[in-house]
């Protein structure tokens, strides 16, 4: 079969030509003798621009899939840097790559996987007052990140521009997958018009990710960014899959284009990008304000009073599968459990009460004075704090 | 009408840990009802304190959004499937 090199793409307005090298040709092979993808497709994916925002656990298999494929340009967002927790999922980084900006990593990864690419890094947060100057030259993006403001911040940006939103989350072994933002399709808000209130986000009782869930999650959505590119298929448009990992189940939803809807609707009302920060209800970083309402000791300072021989009672409101990883010989009542088993407690004895950060365990003080314990003290910063200021061989997670 | 409830991962935790609950009822109302009688904490993460399904908690019947069938009172079949999906931002961070 003659080389089929040097073919301009299908003509499109102010696109200049595309070609394939022959090396490419070779490179794209296997996409070439396939016609859903052929010529045709590969010099579509060669001329597409598209937008990973966040190269985490989604971003990782998504960045290198397109990269692979041959998208022409690929724009990468992100401020974080690697770290160790990391590399259980984020598959484009290497343990050497542990404290290096998450962005410089991945560019390095992708340019090494594909160097007839163009990868365009912008190590930053996503803000309303970049995001629409940043989505501006790209065909399509993709959301990986990993919060809501975040997540709607993407969505009304798309919907201003007139842009389709690849969209995938995850939740424990759980994940979502659809395109938002396609001509007459629904978007984010119409699926979702509001967040939840933070104080009914997970926290971390209930955090963390099967490794591979990303992974999977995060290929679905390069699966979906390329049949948009190429233009074959049938696109996850007003379709949401859910994933469920653990019973190995997809399910498909309907997903209708809300009428009413404040950002795609017929009389939007999100005409400009607001603060998501407050729009989510969260203000600043810090966490809720209960943590410091609570009666407190620094982890130095129990050290001292255990030492002395104090009659301390230590109780730990973490889940049992967190007390298996380290634990402070406290006993274990989960912070869920402590309204029903509060009465196992000696209300005469001083406790002192800790989890991993301190968070649910300012809770649980809170719960205990409430049930009219008098002596309950929160374990500032939790075994977090503990291995940092007392003892290094409790390991933190 | 004897029909399944899935639960979605975030609230597991909240419905005794189980994927799914088996339960009678004639419609979503009446199929959310006794999902929360039966597990009392489930309440405050689908229901705000007016008593309104939470807008970031959506109920499907099948595979249809009850916003776009009769809503809470949407009547349901011997056999059919409610689903509970609430939005998560996924993710893996820890508190």
């Amino acid at each position: 079969m003659a080389t089929k090199t040097g073919i301009p793409t299908t003509p499109m307005a102010g696109t200049p030509a595309v070609t394939l090298s022959n090396e490419e040709v070779l490179r794209y092979s296997r996409h070439l003798i396939m016609p859903e993808v052929g010529m045709e497709g590969q010099l579509k994916l060669k001329a597409a621009k598209v937008l990973c925002i966040g190269t985490g656990g989604l971003g990782a298999p998504l960045g290198v899939y397109l990269a692979a494929a041959g998208v022409g340009r690929i724009g990468l967002v992100d401020f974080d840097t690697v770290d160790l927790t990391n590399l259980q999922r984020q598959i484009l980084f290497s343990t050497s790559d542990v404290g290096r900006p998450k962005i410089e990593a991945a560019a390095d990864r992708l340019r090494g996987l594909n160097p007839d690419i163009q990868i365009d890094t912008f190590e930053t947060r996503l803000t309303s007052e970049n995001a629409l100057e940043l989505f501006k030259d790209y065909d399509l993006i993709v959301d990986g990140t990993d919060n809501f403001p975040t997540r709607y911040l993407v969505n009304d940006t798309c919907i201003l521009l007139g842009k389709q939103n690849v969209y995938g989350s995850i939740f424990r072994f759980e994940g979502q997958v659809t395109v938002f933002g396609a001509p007459g399709g629904p978007c984010y808000r119409c699926l979702y018009p509001e967040p939840p209130p933070p104080g009914l986000v997970p926290s971390c009782a209930e955090g963390g990710v099967l490794g591979v869930l990303p992974g999977i999650v995060g290929s679905i959505q390069a699966a979906e960014t390329l049949k948009l590119i190429i233009g074959k298929g049938e696109p996850l448009i007003g379709r949401l899959l859910l994933f469920d990992a653990l019973a190995m189940r997809f399910r498909e939803l309907k997903l209708r284009k809300n009428p009413e809807c404040p950002a795609c609707g017929a009389h939007p009302t999100v005409t400009s990008l607001i603060d998501y920060a407050e729009f989510c209800g969260i203000r600043g970083e810090e966490a809720p304000a209960l943590q410091t309402t609570v009666p407190e000791i620094a982890p130095r300072e129990l050290k001292a009073r255990l030492d002395r021989g104090d009659d301390l009672f230590i109780l730990d409101v973490r889940e049992p599968h967190e007390y298996q990883i380290c634990n402070l010989g406290g006993y274990l009542i989960p912070l869920g459990d402590l309204s029903r088993r509060a009465s196992e407690l000696d209300r005469s004895r001083e406790i002192v009460a800790h989890c991993r950060s301190g968070k649910r365990s300012a809770e649980a003080v809170e719960f205990l004075h409430k049930a009219g314990f008098r002596k309950v003290l929160n374990l500032k910063g939790g075994i977090l704090a503990w291995s940092d200021e007392v003892d290094p061989s409790v390991p933190k997670y | 009408m004897a029909v399944k409830v899935i639960i979605p991962t975030p609230l597991r935790p909240y419905a005794g840990k189980q994927e799914s609950i088996e339960l009678q009822a004639g419609s979503v109302a009446e199929a959310l009802v006794a999902l929360t009688t039966r597990f009392s904490e489930l309440k405050k993460h689908l229901y705000s304190d007016d008593g309104r399904l939470r807008s970031f908690v959506n109920i499907y019947v099948n595979d249809e959004d009850i916003r776009y069938l009769q809503k809470e009172k949407t009547s349901l079949r011997e056999g059919d499937t409610v689903s509970i999906v609430p939005s998560i931002a996924g993710g893996s961070h820890i508190a």
